[in-house]
C-alpha cells in the first residue's frame, strides 16, 4: 500500500525529464553506488512534507512510519546490557508485538532500533558490510568507536533527507567494552548508559537509580528487564516482548525474551505475592 | 541551551564550555569535552548541533596539521580565524554548519588572541566572548569585571564569578565545565574553578 501511495505521488510531480532513464534505474535499485533520491526540484522538502515521523504531526501523511519504542544499553564490569521491548506503532494502532529491535551487525556488534524501522535495519546492515570491508582490509576487527562513526558519517551524509533513526552501538573490541548513541541528525555520543525512543524517559528513572557499576550479570540482567518492564507500563507505544543481551568479551549472548505483561506482574506490580489486605484508612478517621 | 566562554588574560587566552550533551528534553551525559585543542597552541570552544561541530572542528583541526606538514609552519591565531571564517562563509550559502565558536591562541608575533565566530561566519578579534543563552548573563560581568593584563589567576577568579552567576540564574542545569587554557608553553586542562 504505502509503495503504491508513493508512485501516484511522483506521477504527478514535475519529474525532469533528463533524469528519466537514471531514476528508473535508481528506483529499481540497479544502480547500487547512489541512493535514489525523490525526483522533485527539492527532494530534502519532499522529504521532510511526506516522510515525518514526528508523533501526531503525520497525520494528514499517505505514509505513516511504524514506530514508537523504547531500547536500552548500559556499561558495567561485566560487559554491556542491551535490552529493548518489542512493539511497533502507526499513530494509535499496534502493528506489531514482535519487532526484532536488536540488530546482530556482527558477533561483536549490536546495533538497536528506535525510529523508523526500515532505516535502522537498512543502515545497520549497511554498516555491517562496512565493517566486514574494513575486517578483509586490514586483517583486524573494527573497533566500536570506528563502527560508530562510519554510521554517524552515514548519517551526516544524508541529514535533513528525513531519514528516521535513534540507535545505540554496542561492541568489544582490543580496548573493552563499548557503548555509543548515534542518531539521524549525525549526532554520536560515547556514554556508559543510553535509552532511545518515546519509553526512554522511564527507562532512564530505573537506569539512573539502580545502575552500578560492580553490578553482577544476574544482578545488570535484572535491572535491563526492569527499565523495560517500567517504560512498557507507562508509555503506551511500548510493550510486547523484551529481547536482552549481554555483550561480553567473547561477543555478545542472546539472554532471552520476556513478556513485558510477565514482567509487569513480576516487577511493576507484584499482587500474587499473598500480602495482608490493607486496613481502610479513610483520610476522615482520626488518628 | 549550551554555553561556551573565552577571555584573554596576560600572555595567555582562556576558553570554558559546559559539558552537557542534550537532546530535546533529556541530558544524555554529563562529561562532553566541547573545547578541542587545534595544534599545540590553539584552542576551540564550540556549542551548537553535536553533528555539526564534531564535523567541523575536525575538519578545522585536520586542515591545519595538513597545512603545518606541507608547509612547514603554523598558522598563526588570526591566519587560523581566517581560515575558519573563510569556511563558515562557503558553507554559509549551501546548508550551513550550525556551530558557534570561540577561537584562542597563542603565537610569536599576536600574543595571546581571541577571535569570536559565528556559523553566519562573522569573525571578531575579542577580549572576551560568550555563546549562547548564559551571554545574556556573563556579558554584564565580563563587561565589570574585566581589564587588560589579568593574571591567570585573576583570570580563574573571573571566570568563576561568570560560572557562579550561570548556575544561580540560568534555568538549564550546568554542574560540569570544561576550562582550557593557551599560552607561550601550549595547551593545558584546568579544573574547574570551584
Amino acid at each position: 500500500m504505502a509503495a503504491l501511495a508513493i508512485d501516484r505521488m511522483l506521477d504527478a510531480g514535475a519529474r525532469p525529464k533528463e533524469d528519466d532513464a537514471t531514476n528508473a534505474k535508481d528506483i529499481l535499485g540497479l544502480n547500487v553506488q547512489r541512493f535514489a533520491l525523490a525526483p522533485t526540484p527539492d527532494p530534502a522538502q519532499f522529504s521532510k512534507d511526506n516522510f515525518g515521523v514526528g508523533y501526531g504531526t503525520d497525520n494528514h501523511q499517505k505514509v505513516q512510519f511504524a514506530k514508537g519504542t523504547t531500547t536500552l544499553a548500559f556499561k558495567f564490569d561485566g560487559g554491556v546490557i542491551i535490552s529493548v521491548d518489542s512493539r511497533s506503532t502507526m499513530g494509535p494502532y499496534i502493528a506489531s508485538q514482535t519487532v526484532k529491535k536488536v540488530i546482530e551487525i556482527n558477533p561483536f556488534l549490536l546495533g538497536t532500533m528506535a525510529g523508523g524501522a526500515a532505516d535502522c535495519a537498512f543502515w545497520e546492515r549497511n554498516l555491517g558490510t562496512q565493517c566486514r570491508m574494513f575486517e578483509l582490509r586490514n586483517k583486524r576487527r573494527v573497533s566500536v568507536a570506528a563502527a560508530s562513526k562510519m554510521l554517524a558519517n552515514t548519517m551526516y551524509q544524508y541529514r535533513g533527507r528525513g531519514l528516521s533513526m535513534g540507535t545505540m552501538v554496542c561492541g568489544w573490541d582490543e580496548s573493552g567494552p563499548q557503548l555509543y548513541y548515534v542518531d539521524d541528525d549525525g549526532t554520536r555520543l560515547k556514554g556508559d548508559a543510553f535509552c532511545v525512543g518515546s519509553g526512554s524517559t522511564y527507562a532512564y528513572g530505573v537506569i539512573d537509580s539502580h545502575l552500578r557499576a560492580d553490578l553482577t550479570v544476574e544482578e545488570a540482567i535484572d535491572l535491563g528487564r526492569r527499565a523495560i518492564a517500567g517504560a512498557a507500563h507507562r508509555d503506551a507505544y511500548s510493550g510486547g516482548w523484551n529481547n536482552l543481551y549481554h555483550m561480553k568479551e567473547t561477543g555478545w549472548e542472546f539472554i532471552g525474551a520476556v513478556d513485558t505483561n510477565d514482567l509487569y506482574y513480576e516487577h511493576v506490580h507484584p499482587s500474587h505475592i499473598p500480602a495482608p489486605p490493607p486496613k481502610p484508612t479513610p483520610s476522615n478517621v482520626p488518628r | 541551551m549550551e554555553c561556551t566562554l573565552a577571555l584573554v588574560g596576560d600572555g595567555y587566552t582562556l576558553v570554558a564550555a559546559d559539558r552537557n550533551a542534550a537532546r530535546s528534553i533529556i541530558c544524555f551525559k554529563k562529561d562532553e569535552d566541547k573545547v578541542t585543542v587545534l595544534d599545540s597552541h590553539k584552542i576551540m570552544g564550540s556549542s551548537g548541533a553535536q553533528a555539526d561541530t564534531v564535523c567541523f572542528t575536525e575538519y578545522v583541526q585536520k586542515n591545519m596539521a595538513l597545512y603545518e606538514i606541507s608547509n612547514g609552519l603554523k598558522l598563526s591565531t588570526p591566519a587560523a580565524a581566517s581560515f575558519v571564517r573563510n569556511e563558515l562563509a562557503v558553507a554559509l550559502r549551501k546548508g550551513p554548519y550550525q556551530t558557534n565558536l570561540l577561537l584562542g591562541g597563542y603565537d610569536e608575533e599576536h600574543g595571546a588572541t581571541l577571535y569570536y565566530l559565528d556559523y553566519l561566519a562573522s569573525s571578531n578579534k575579542v577580549n572576551y566572548g560568550c555563546h549562547g543563552y548564559v551571554s545574556s548573563f556573563v556579558l554584564s560581568i565580563f563587561d565589570r569585571e574585566w581589564t587588560p593584563g589579568m593574571t591567570e589567576a585573576q583570570g580563574l577568579e573571573l571566570l568563576k564569578k561568570c560560572i557562579d552567576e550561570i548556575q544561580v540564574r540560568f534555568l538549564v542545569h550546568m554542574p560540569e565545565f570544561t576550562v582550557k587554557i593557551v599560552d607561550k608553553d601550549g595547551v593545558r586542562v584546568l579544573p574547574q574553578p570551584k
